[in-house]
C-alpha cells in the first residue's frame, strides 16, 4: 500500500482532526471521571455486594492484562518513527485512554481484595511485520477490535452489574478507537450495525 | 429454532425481569445465536471470527491466553511456558471438534474455574467455522 493511502482521504481529514481535539480537550476527562465514579468510587464494591467477587476479579484481571498490552503496543507504535502527525497524536490520545482504563481496572481489583498484576516488562509483538504507518494502524485496529470483542464477552459474566456497566463504558471507548483507526486506514469506519 | 434459543438461556437471566424484559432478552438471544436476520447471507469465516480472540490470543505467541498453534489433539493446559489455571490443567480435556465446540460455546460452564473470561461464541455456525479453523492450525514452530 502506498504511503498516501495511509493518511485519511482529504475529505475525511478535517472532521477527524476536529474530533480529535474535542476528544483530548473534553471527552477524555469526562469519560474518566464517569468511569472512576462507576468503578473505583463505588462503596458497594468494597462491601462486596454479592456472591462472586473472586470471579469478577478474574475477569477484571484479564481486561487489565489486555489494556496493559495495548498501552505497550501504542508505545511501540509511537516510538517506531513510522507514525506521522496527525496519526501520531491519535495514537498518543488512545494510549492515554488505555492508561485510564488500566488504572481504573487496577484500583477496582484492589478494592475487591485482589492484587492487580503489573504490566509485563516486554511484550512479544510482531515487530518484524510493522514496516509502515499502515502496518502500525492495522495492528492497532486489530487490537482495538479484539478489545471490543473481549469486553463484549466479559460484560455478561460479571456478577456485579456495576462492573458490567463500567466494562460496557470501556467497550464504547475502544469501539470509537477502532472506528477512527479504520477511518485512518481508508476503510468504512463502522462496518456493521453490531459488534461481535 | 426460536424455542431452542429461548430454552438455552439460563432461567436466571430472565428472573425478576417481567414479561417485557423476557421479551427483550429473547430478541437479543435470537440476534446473538444467529436466528436473527443479521446472520442471513455469507458463510462465517473462521479466521475472521478468530479476530474476537485477538485481545488475548495469537496463533504463534503466548499472550494473556496461550498460543493456539498445534491445538488439534493437544491436551488442555499443556502449552509450555504458559501459566494456566488449575481448572484447565486438571480438566483432562483433549482438544478436538467436540471439546472445542463445548468449550467455546460456554467456557466457564465447560471448564468451571477457568480464567478465560469470555462468554463464548454463541452462534452455532460461527462456532463451527471457528473450531474448524483452529483445528487446521499448523503445529508450533
Ligand atoms: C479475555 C481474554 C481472552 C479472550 C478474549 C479469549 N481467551 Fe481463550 N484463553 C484465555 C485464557 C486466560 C486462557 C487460559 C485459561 C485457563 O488457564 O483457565 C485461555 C484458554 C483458551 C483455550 C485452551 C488452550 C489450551 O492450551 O488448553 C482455548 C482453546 C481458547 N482459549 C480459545 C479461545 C478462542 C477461540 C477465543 C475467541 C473466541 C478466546 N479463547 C478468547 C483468555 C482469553
Amino acid at each position: 500500500m502506498s504511503e498516501s493511502q495511509i493518511i485519511v482521504p482529504a475529505s475525511a481529514e478535517i472532521p477527524t482532526l476536529r474530533r480529535r481535539s474535542f476528544l483530548t480537550g473534553l471527552g477524555g476527562l469526562t469519560l474518566s471521571a464517569a468511569a472512576v465514579a462507576m468503578l473505583a468510587g463505588k462503596e458497594s464494591l468494597a462491601a462486596g455486594t454479592s456472591g462472586n467477587a473472586e470471579a469478577d476479579v478474574n475477569i477484571l484481571a484479564g481486561a487489565l492484562a489486555a489494556e496493559q498490552e495495548a498501552i505497550a503496543a501504542y508505545q511501540l507504535g509511537a516510538e517506531s518513527g513510522l507514525l506521522q502527525k496527525p496519526v501520531l497524536d491519535l495514537a498518543v490520545t488512545f494510549q492515554g485512554h488505555h492508561k485510564e482504563h488500566a488504572d481504573v481496572l487496577a484500583s477496582t481489583i484492589s478494592k475487591l481484595g485482589g492484587k492487580p498484576a503489573k504490566a509485563k516488562s516486554s511484550y512479544d509483538f510482531p515487530v518484524e511485520k510493522l514496516k509502515s504507518q499502515r502496518d502500525v494502524l492495522e495492528f492497532a485496529a486489530g487490537l482495538e477490535k479484539g478489545a471490543v470483542s473481549a469486553y463484549l464477552g466479559a460484560v455478561p459474566l460479571f456478577d456485579n452489574r456495576d462492573l458490567a456497566t463500567a466494562a460496557a463504558s470501556i467497550l464504547g471507548d475502544e469501539a470509537m478507537h477502532w472506528a477512527v483507526l479504520r477511518q485512518a486506514l481508508g476503510l468504512a469506519p463502522v462496518p456493521s450495525a453490531f459488534v461481535s | 429454532m426460536r424455542d431452542r434459543v429461548i430454552a438455552r438461556r439460563p432461567p436466571s437471566r430472565l428472573r425478576g425481569g417481567g414479561l417485557r424484559q423476557a421479551g427483550a432478552a429473547a430478541v437479543l438471544a435470537l440476534l446473538l445465536t444467529g436466528a436473527g436476520s443479521a446472520s442471513a447471507g455469507a458463510e462465517p469465516d473462521g479466521e475472521k471470527i478468530y479476530q474476537r480472540c485477538f485481545a488475548c490470543h495469537s496463533v504463534e505467541r503466548n499472550r494473556t491466553g496461550p498460543r493456539h498453534c498445534g491445538l488439534n489433539g493437544r491436551a488442555a493446559g499443556s502449552v509450555e511456558g504458559y501459566n494456566y489455571s488449575k481448572a484447565m490443567r486438571n480438566s483432562h480435556i483433549v482438544w478436538n471438534k467436540e471439546t472445542l465446540d463445548a468449550f467455546l460455546a460456554n467456557p466457564r460452564a465447560a471448564v468451571p474455574g477457568t480464567i478465560m473470561a469470555y462468554a463464548g461464541v454463541k452462534k452455532e455456525s460461527e462456532r463451527a467455522a471457528l473450531v474448524d479453523w483452529l483445528l487446521a492450525l499448523p503445529p508450533c514452530e
